[in-house]
């Protein structure tokens, strides 16, 4: 009898344990801006990205997901290639995710490559960054994504022969500059004058470098700035300086119409025509849906914006990964599964590029509109599935 | 010809106007320095407050624009007394070095304060639709806020000029920059006199502040992000002058603009390259007494 009773308690053993096997733990590694200037940034990665886990825990099965959260605090890179060294050796992460500036994922692409980590890229949008590391796929957007197609479109159907571009002077700015004067300038546009409008951290006056354009007169004058206290400066700058009644338009990348920050501009920013691959008033069922969850969670004076949209397709893109693998993650593996791997996202469909690991998504045509009172974004156009310019055309780093 | 007067007009009309918000902030932290030699580096953290009051009241109360100006004016004003009593007065005689540790500190704790109540993210501010667009004044037109930036400095430097030079407070103040032991020697009492006239200078920082958001915003970082150009405008100008604080922010204002027209790679360069050049020609600022 005694016999009979071990060997159930032993069968029992066993399947606990085949069960335990089973149900993997996949660790992630979340590296975002939770605190200083940007934690706004960090806050709607992380409320997409929790979102989405929330929305669909149940598709795991018996795998379970746990989020390591560290703070990168600013774009200098140091602190972020700290976390993921930290991440990486002592918790052992699985995968990494987040990064919403571009040289924190720049300083951590090697660790990534090193330590055979899959990398989510949540926002950093520098075109050449997924070529930094095999094992880095993007779901956000690269700069040329917005910049170049606006360059086409501003000379094609907006009218434009003749552009002046006023940018911020840091990367990002540099990439938009870049890849609107090659998008207008291969439609037979000119690009008057471009002008450097100091740094990303201190609001400069505006006046004079708009004064400078109103004075050269281009049909178009476009417009990259960090969303925020910038944005909302040069649509006011614009608007004071009369350069709408002058003759000339206000154009820039959607980054500047960023859904957060939309109402804070003010009326004078309608008619203001931008390029993005989303706003919270896209009118989809999935963003319909997104939205109302968003607001249900986080309450209704909140809302999604490109980069709550970025944590929400990102945790889409591992949790495909997870499902993909059962659990079991490597990174070859992993990027393999996301080479070419398509969704339905809030912002339209989208896939991740299989020969960069970059995003591929429609870029729409913006126009600021006011709306039941307030402001919203009307989309006149849209182009079809961009790839990153940047890298179609091997510009500069993007070539190599 | 009309090119160039519209070119020369524009950077003169601008820097003017940029000129005059440097001045409103600046001019109290220079009397202040001057009056106690007390290195105030929480200056623009009053000025921030002054943002964030004018909004406040704005948005809490329906005040409309100027008079939320005038509130923030007296609110900075009467609470950086009790700052001025309560912190400051303790380290009027300590080491320079002891009153840039405070005053640096309260800086970052304004700044942790205002974010934890208002958030890291910019304030949402309008400016009263007839401050907006462009005012026609007769050979041209001006953006209407820069105009009406230009005149409320014009009437704070014309109140501030009488004040000093017409009453007996404001000969007392001068007294007390120029010799501060002559002064109490003759029964001034110079602390009640540093009491007023940091109110005073707060209270403008946070007009000051008030007037800078339309052009350049307002987060909590502006209580760091603009102190540089504060500081400078003390030094070029000299210290506890208001004569001095207003040439000062008058040039760096223009040449700021102009080598932003003119040459924008440049970027900030200017300012400083002009900075250099003034203190090395005159190390104790335009109208600065020699040591």
């Amino acid at each position: 009898m005694k016999n009979w009773k071990t060997t159930v308690l032993a069968g029992t053993a066993l399947l606990a344990w085949a069960a335990a096997a089973q149900a993997e733990t996949v660790k992630v590694g979340v590296v975002l801006t939770y605190s200083g200037g940007a934690a706004e940034f960090g806050q709607q990665v992380d409320r997409g990205m929790n979102l989405y886990m929330k929305k669909h825990a149940e598709e795991l099965g018996s795998n379970k997901i746990e989020l390591i959260k560290r703070d990168s605090k600013r774009p200098g890179g140091d602190i972020a290639k700290n976390a993921v060294q930290q991440l990486i050796t002592r918790d052992k992460v699985d995968m990494l995710a987040g990064f919403i500036f571009s040289p924190n994922a720049m300083a951590s692409a090697p660790l990534a490559t090193q330590g055979k980590v899959p990398m989510v890229i949540m926002n950093a949008g520098t075109a050449w960054i997924p070529s930094l590391s095999p094992y880095i796929a993007r779901v956000s957007f690269s700069m040329w994504q917005s910049g170049y197609p606006m360059g086409g479109y501003a000379a094609d159907k907006l009218g434009c022969k003749t552009a002046a571009v006023g940018y911020t002077d840091y990367p990002p700015g540099k990439d938009s500059l870049n890849a609107f004067k090659t998008g207008f300038e291969k439609a037979g546009g000119k690009v008057v004058d471009a002008v450097p409008m100091g740094g990303p951290r201190e609001v400069p006056d505006f006046t004079p470098f708009f004064q400078r354009i109103k004075d050269a007169g281009p049909d178009c004058l476009y417009v990259f700035v960090p969303a925020g206290n910038h944005a909302t400066a040069v649509v006011k700058t614009y608007n004071d300086l009369g350069m709408r009644d002058a003759g000339t338009m206000l154009i820039g990348p959607g980054d500047i119409t960023q859904d957060t920050k939309l109402q804070g501009m003010g009326d004078g920013a309608e008619g203001l025509i931008t390029m993005h691959h989303y706003s919270a008033d896209y009118d989809t069922p999935a963003n319909r849906e997104f939205v109302e969850a968003w607001k249900a969670e986080y309450g209704a004076d909140s809302t999604p914006d490109f980069m709550a949209v970025a944590g929400w397709d990102g945790m889409a893109a591992i949790f495909h990964v997870i499902k993909t693998m059962d659990g079991k993650i490597d990174a070859e593996g992993a990027i393999e599964a996301l080479k070419g791997w398509t969704y339905d996202s809030p912002r339209g469909p989208i896939m991740i590029d299989a020969e960069t690991r970059d995003i591929v998504h429609d870029e729409n045509v913006h126009k600021v509109i006011k709306k039941d009172g307030r402001l919203a974004i009307e989309v006149i156009d849209t182009i079809k599935q961009v790839k990153d310019p940047c890298k179609e055309l091997k510009v500069g780093k993007c070539g190599q | 010809m009309d090119q160039l007067f519209n070119v020369a007009v524009s950077i003169l009309f601008d820097g003017l106007a940029y000129a005059m918000i440097l001045f409103i902030i600046s001019v109290g932290l220079s009397v202040t320095m001057g009056l106690m030699g007390f290195v105030n580096l929480a200056h623009g953290a009053f000025a921030m407050a002054g943002g964030y009051a004018t909004v406040s009241v704005m948005n809490g109360l329906g005040v409309p624009f100027p008079l939320a100006l005038v509130i923030a004016f007296f609110l900075v004003g009467a609470v950086s007394v009790l700052f001025e009593r309560v912190l400051y007065a303790r380290l009027y005689k300590a080491t320079e070095l002891d009153q840039v540790m405070l005053s640096i500190g309260l800086v970052f704790m304004a700044i942790a304060a205002f974010t934890f109540f208002y958030g890291p993210a910019p304030l949402t501010f309008q400016a009263p639709d007839y401050l907006k667009g462009q005012i026609d004044l007769g050979f041209r037109e001006f953006p209407t806020y820069r105009v009406f930036m230009i005149c409320v400095g014009l009437a704070m430097i014309a109140a501030l000029w009488f004040g000093f030079e017409r009453t007996s407070l404001g000969a007392q103040i001068r007294a007390a920059v120029d010799n501060r032991r002559m002064a109490q020697s003759l029964g001034i009492d110079v602390d009640r006199l540093f009491t007023l006239t940091f109110a005073l200078g707060s209270g403008l920082a946070a007009l000051g502040g008030g007037l800078a958001i339309e052009i350049v915003g307002m987060s909590p970082g502006f209580a760091i992000q603009y102190l540089v150009f504060f500081l400078i405008v003390v030094a070029v100008g000299g210290l506890g002058s208001i004569r001095g604080a207003f040439v000062a922010a008058l040039v760096l204002g223009i040449i700021d603009n102009a080598g932003k027209y003119l040459w924008p790679e440049g970027g900030a360069f200017f300012i400083y390259a002009v900075t250099i050049a003034l203190l090395l020609i005159k190390p104790a600022g335009l109208f600065g007494r020699q040591a």
